[in-house]
């Protein structure tokens, strides 16, 4: 499963700077599980853009109950493949999808560190090169994550083969990699009701156009460049 | 009694639903007319400049915003009826003006637009209408308590007890990944002899696409519960079933499927 290995302690650590208790716990009867890694800031940090009573339930409850939801279906999958449960293993797949939904949450939170200062660098090119300029990437994400019906995500992506960037939306906690195996995060925003409702209510627009000011292009550019040397 | 999933589009593979979602259907309009035509549809009018159509009302609930308290409150039917409700009404009027839409019921552009699970722009806002016209209905005044009645008996019959009804409406509408809806619904044709049946749907979906008759709906997209219960959909579902709904609004539309189906 391509979103495993950007699970592995090495890569949160390089990648977001999170401390070494965040991310992974080892092993328990050779089955590796997860936790929940703290935030590379406090609660308050991205207000006004998203309130601290926002980022607290999105992180303590939605996000905590996506990772303990993802292990016991990790230790559920474990058990039905060791007994040769085949049907079993094929139910827990959806299961295993909606919570590594804890995925998409932990990459949000890591894009959202930054002050918003638009990008430089490669990405600032490939981004003028692929859209026009960042205000018209920022306008169509935005359209794109205000059409979005129900639940979902806007992303910013690169394509590792075709080195190119894209913007993609996916539904309830599908990751990016179900639009395509070698499209690669660089920019997710979550479009979930309970990511903005108690601040902006029914108006996604306005939460849309305000969490550009908290979205961490230093990430995006690292990420880029790491894909795209 | 199995809970059936209703899914956006219709294929199954390897034994799990693969939505493909329904901005993506949307996207495709092939195979069904519905498409702007610019003849003068009958109900708008030109009186001087501005052409007024307004095809579809938005309707109140059945009692005042702040009846449901302390259940649900009147801060939350504000937005959720005044805002959420208000917009797909609008934006529905504004998709189907100068169509052929415009001369069809409800129900009827719920169906025609649901286009086999290859959804048209307008049944997002078409279902969501309909969806909540009934939710509303689903729901009174000093709700919860015990069907009876006939309503009781094939409660009974095709599941067991109303306990058993109970714990599989609650588990459809916990285990509703993302937004969607819970359904107690009647099938006129049923293979196995059990008319009542209880539905989960995605998104705007309904049981209506699948033939079905509702009875009564729980909505749990986000939006209905997050100001009172955050992310405690559980709570707000106990809730629901112990305060909230009208058995009676239920009895009432089973009697009309029942006439319906005979």
């Amino acid at each position: 499963m391509a979103f495993r290995a950007l699970l592995t302690r090495r890569t949160l650590a390089a990648a977001s700077g999170l401390g070494p208790n965040g991310g992974v716990a080892t092993s328990f009867r050779g089955l590796q599980t997860f936790s929940l890694p703290d935030l590379p800031y406090d609660y308050g940090a991205l207000q006004p853009a998203i309130s601290g009573e926002i980022m607290q339930l999105h992180h303590q409850k939605h996000h905590q109950a996506y990772v303990t939801n993802y292990n016991k279906a990790l230790e559920q999958l474990h058990d039905a493949m060791s007994k040769g449960d085949a049907p079993a293993v094929v139910k827990l797949q959806s299961a295993i999808k909606f919570n590594g939904g804890g995925l998409s949450d932990l990459i949000c939170w890591v894009m959202q560190a930054g002050g918003g200062e638009p990008p430089k660098g490669s990405l600032g090119w490939a981004i003028d090169n692929n859209f026009g300029s960042v205000d018209a990437l920022v306008q169509k994400m935005n359209a794109e994550g205000a059409a979005l019906q129900g639940s979902g995500w806007v992303w910013l992506g690169v394509d590792k083969e075709l080195k190119k960037l894209v913007v993609e939306t996916t539904s309830n906690q599908d990751p990016l990699v179900t639009k395509g195996p070698s499209l690669v995060p660089l920019i997710g925003i979550d479009v979930w009701e309970h990511a903005y409702y108690l601040q902006y209510k029914n108006v996604r627009p306005d939460y849309l156009k305000n969490i550009w000011k908290v979205i961490n292009w230093k990430y995006a550019s690292e990420v880029y460049e790491k894909e795209c040397p | 009694m199995a809970t059936a999933t209703v899914a956006a589009t219709a294929p199954l593979s390897n034994g799990f639903l693969l939505r493909r979602g329904p901005n993506e259907g949307a996207k495709s309009a092939r195979g069904l007319q519905w498409t702007k035509n610019h003849r003068q549809s009958p109900s708008s009018r030109r009186f001087g400049a501005a052409v007024i159509t307004a095809k579809f009302d938005l309707k109140p609930p059945p009692y005042p915003l702040n009846a449901l308290e302390p259940h649900m409150s009147a801060n939350t039917l504000s937005f959720h009826w005044g805002k959420h409700h208000r917009a797909y009404v609008d934006n529905l009027n504004k998709q189907i003006v100068g169509t052929e839409l415009e001369a069809k019921s409800l129900e009827d552009i719920v169906i025609q637009t649901y286009n086999n699970g290859d959804l048209l722009p307008p049944f997002n806002n078409a279902a969501q209408i309909w969806n909540h016209d009934f939710f509303w209905e689903s729901m009174k005044p000093g709700g919860g308590g015990k069907p009876s009645g006939e309503l009781l008996k094939l409660i009974e019959r095709d599941f067991g007890s109303f306990e058993k009804l109970c714990e599989e409406l609650r588990a459809a509408a916990a285990t509703q990944f993302g937004s969607g809806w819970a359904w107690l619904a009647f099938n006129p044709r049923p293979s196995d002899g059990k008319e009542l049946l209880v539905v989960k749907s995605p998104n705007a979906v309904n049981p209506l696409v699948l033939g079905y008759i509702p009875l009564l709906t729980i909505d749990v997209w986000e939006h209905a519960y997050y100001l009172d219960y955050q992310n405690r959909r559980p709570d707000y579902i106990s809730i629901f079933m112990e305060k909230l709904v009208s058995w009676d609004a239920v009895s009432a539309k089973l009697e009309v499927a029942k006439a319906q189906a005979a």
